[in-house]
C-alpha cells in the first residue's frame, strides 16, 4: 500500500479495480478461447509429428525399446524391391488419375453449367457417387469386375463377342481398375467445384468477348480457361493428394491379397499399413510416412508456385 | 411467333449435350442401381442381370439386420460422426472467431501453427496416435477412434475468413450492451455465418462417416467398428455371396443418400462454399 501512495500519489485508491481493463479482460477472453485447441494441436498434431520423425530413426518392433539406428531405415527403403514397385504404383494411379479424372470433370461442369432443363436433377446424378462409403462402393465395383457370368461388365462385354478380362486378377489391369473406381468416387466432387468456379467468372467478361465477336472455341480458351487457373490448380493439387494417398478402394477390392496380385495395385499407404500393423515394425513404418510426407509437401509447393508465377 | 422466338434455344446441338449428359449421369448411378437390385435379389437370381429383379424380396435385408451387428455399427458410425461434427463446429469456429476478430500478441503465430498442420497426412500420424491410444488405453473406444478429428485446421481457416466478413460493428454494439465475449461469439456472431457452419458441419460429418484408415486401425473388436470396416469384415466373411454384400453395402449407402436426397440444395451449395474458400 506504500508503494502505492509513493510511487504514484495522483492515482485513485480504487485502482486494483482498473486491473482489469477491457484490454487485459479481452485477453483473458482470448486465451481462454485459445487454451484448449492449442493444447490439443500440441498433443494430437504437433507431438506425433516430431514422434513420426524421431521413430523413422530407431528400430522398434513395439515389445523392446526403440533403439536408434541412424538413416538405416532410409538406406533401407530405397533399395526395397517393394518400395520401388509400390512407388511406380502410387504415382500410377496420380498420373493416370488426375489428368482423367480432371478432363472429365471439366468437359462435365462445363456442360452442365449450360443446361436449364432438368439442372439439379443431372447435378444429382453425377454427385451421388460422391457422398457414398468408398469401402461399399469398393465392393460393388469388385462384384461388376468378377468374370462372366457373375461380372456385369464382362457380361456386358462378351454380349458384343468381346473375349473376358481378368480385370482384379491381372496384374496388368487391376491397376487400371481400382483407378476407375477411385475416379468414379471423386468425380461429383470435382464436376461441383468447377461449376463454382465456372459461376464465379462475371457474365460481362463473356458479353464483352460476344460483342467482340469471338466465338465459343475463343472465349473458352481465352477467358474461361485462364479465369479457372486457381479452381484448376485447386483441383489438380486436392486429386493428385487423393490418388497419393489412396487405400480405401486399394484394400477392400483387393482383401485376399492386398495390393495384389503379385503386389501390382499397392500404393505406399498400404505398404505403409502393412509395415506397421500386420509385422509391427514402427521405426521402418515411420520412414515411409516421412518419404509421404515429403512427396506431398513437394505437390502442395508446386501449388503455391504455380499460383504465385500467375500473380 | 413464340415458337420461332423459342426456337433457338432448342436446337440439335443442345439436345445431343443434354443426352449425353444424361447418359454419362446414367452410367454415374449404375452401381448404385445395381447394388440396391441386387439387394433385393435371392441368391439364385443374382446371376440374372436384371435391373428390377423378377421377384424382388427384402429377405436379404432380414437376413443382415437379425443379428444386429449392422444396427450396432449404424449407431456406432452415427454416435461418432455426429460428436465429431458437434465439436469441429464448436472449436473450429471459437478458434477461426478469435483469429478474425481479436487483435493479440501471438495471433499470427498460433494461425500459422495450425494452417501448417494442413501439411501433414494423417498417415504420418497414425503410427504416434496409436502408440498414444495403447498408453492411455484409448484403443478399442468410442473416444479412440474420435479424438484425432475433434478439431481440424481445414475448419478452422474456413471459419475464419467466414467470421472475417462479419462487420466489427456489430460486436462492438453488443460489447456496449454488455454481453460478454462468449455470448457475443454464440448469440451475435455464429447466427451470421450459418451457411459457413453448416458447410462445415455436411463436411465432417461425411467425412467422418466414411472414415477407414484410422478407424481400421484402432478398432479390433466388432462391438466397435463403424460402418464402413464393419461392412468391409461382413463382405470378407460373406466371400462369394454377392447378394448378402450388395445389401450390406446398401445398408451403408442408405442414410447418406436419403441424407442427400434431402438436403441435395444445401449439400451441394455446402461443398461449393467450403471447396472455394478452403
Amino acid at each position: 500500500m506504500a508503494l502505492v501512495e509513493q510511487g504514484a500519489p495522483h492515482r485513485r485508491p480504487d485502482r486494483p479495480h482498473i486491473f482489469w481493463t477491457m484490454r487485459r479482460r479481452q485477453l483473458l477472453w482470448v486465451w481462454s478461447f485459445l487454451a484448449i485447441p492449442v493444447l490439443f494441436y500440441g498433443v494430437i498434431r504437433f507431438y506425433p509429428t516430431g514422434q513420426a520423425f524421431w521413430l523413422s530413426l530407431t528400430d522398434w518392433d513395439l515389445m523392446s525399446e526403440p533403439s536408434f539406428i541412424g538413416l538405416e531405415n532410409y538406406t533401407r527403403l530405397f533399395a526395397d524391391p517393394q518400395f520401388g514397385s509400390v512407388f511406380r504404383n502410387t504415382f500410377a494411379y496420380l498420373i493416370m488419375g488426375t489428368p482423367i479424372s480432371l478432363l472429365l470433370s471439366f468437359l462435365i461442369a462445363y456442360a452442365l453449367d449450360r443446361v436449364r432443363f432438368g439442372h439439379t436433377f443431372l447435378r444429382a446424378l453425377y454427385f451421388l457417387p460422391f457422398i457414398t462409403t468408398a469401402s461399399a462402393m469398393a465392393w460393388v465395383w469388385r462384384w461388376f469386375y468378377q468374370p462372366a457370368p457373375i461380372g456385369v461388365i464382362n457380361d456386358f462385354l462378351s454380349g458384343f463377342g468381346i473375349p473376358q478380362l481378368a480385370f482384379l486378377n491381372s496384374t496388368t489391369w487391376a491397376l487400371p481398375s481400382i483407378m476407375v473406381t477411385a475416379i468414379w468416387a471423386g468425380l461429383g466432387f470435382q464436376i461441383i467445384i468447377f461449376m463454382a468456379g465456372l459461376r464465379a467468372i462475371p457474365a460481362t467478361y463473356y458479353e464483352a468477348a460476344r460483342i467482340d465477336g469471338l466465338g465459343e472455341g475463343a472465349i473458352l480458351r481465352r477467358i474461361t480457361l485462364p479465369l479457372l487457373k486457381p479452381t484448376t490448380v485447386f483441383l489438380v493439387v486436392f486429386s493428385s493428394i487423393g490418388f497419393l494417398r489412396i487405400f480405401d478402394q486399394v484394400y477392400n477390392m483387393t482383401t485376399n491379397d492386398p495390393g495384389g496380385p503379385l503386389g501390382s495395385t499397392k500404393p505406399l499407404v498400404l505398404m505403409i499399413y502393412q509395415t506397421a500393423f500386420s509385422s509391427y515394425q514402427m521405426g521402418y513404418a515411420a520412414a515411409q510416412t516421412v518419404v509421404l510426407f515429403t512427396i506431398l509437401l513437394i505437390v502442395s509447393l508446386l501449388q503455391l508456385w504455380v499460383l504465385r508465377e500467375r500473380a | 411467333m413464340t415458337t420461332a422466338l423459342a426456337m433457338p434455344r432448342i436446337n440439335p446441338g443442345r439436345i445431343l449435350i443434354w443426352t449425353l449428359l444424361f447418359l454419362g449421369g446414367v452410367i454415374m448411378v449404375t452401381p448404385l442401381i445395381f447394388m440396391f437390385s441386387t439387394s433385393l435379389k435371392t441368391a439364385g437370381q443374382v446371376y440374372d442381370l436384371r435391373m428390377i429383379p423378377a421377384a424382388p424380396t427384402l429377405d436379404n435385408y432380414v437376413r443382415v439386420l437379425s443379428d444386429g451387428r449392422f444396427l450396432r455399427w449404424f449407431f456406432n458410425s452415427t454416435f461418432i460422426a455426429l460428436t465429431v461434427t458437434l465439436s469441429n463446429v464448436f472449436f473450429d469456429s471459437l478458434v477461426g472467431y478469435t483469429l478474425a476478430k481479436f487483435r493479440f500478441r501471438g495471433r499470427y503465430f498460433v494461425f500459422l501453427a495450425i494452417l501448417s498442420t494442413l501439411m501433414i497426412p494423417t498417415e504420418m500420424l497414425v503410427i504416434p496416435w496409436y502408440l498414444m491410444s495403447a498408453e492411455f488405453g484409448w484403443l478399442n473406444s468410442y473416444w479412440g477412434i474420435m479424438f484425432p478429428g475433434m478439431m481440424t485446421a481445414f475448419g478452422t481457416f474456413l471459419m475464419k475468413q467466414f467470421f472475417e466478413t462479419v462487420p466489427d460493428d456489430f460486436l462492438e454494439a453488443a460489447r456496449i450492451d454488455g454481453l460478454n465475449e462468449f455470448t457475443i461469439w454464440w448469440r451475435v456472431a455464429m447466427p451470421l455465418v450459418t451457411p459457413a457452419l453448416s458447410a462445415l458441419a455436411i463436411f465432417t460429418f461425411l467425412g467422418n462417416w466414411t472414415a477407414f484408415f484410422w478407424p481400421l486401425i484402432v478398432t479390433t473388436s466388432q462391438d466397435l467398428y463403424t460402418l464402413p470396416i464393419g461392412l468391409s469384415s461382413f463382405a470378407v466373411e460373406q466371400a462369394i455371396q454377392w447378394e448378402m454384400i450388395m445389401t450390406g453395402a446398401a445398408l451403408a449407402t442408405l442414410p447418406t443418400l436419403a441424407v442427400f436426397l434431402l438436403l441435395q440444395r444445401y449439400i451441394v451449395r455446402g461443398v461449393m462454399l467450403a471447396g472455394l474458400k478452403g
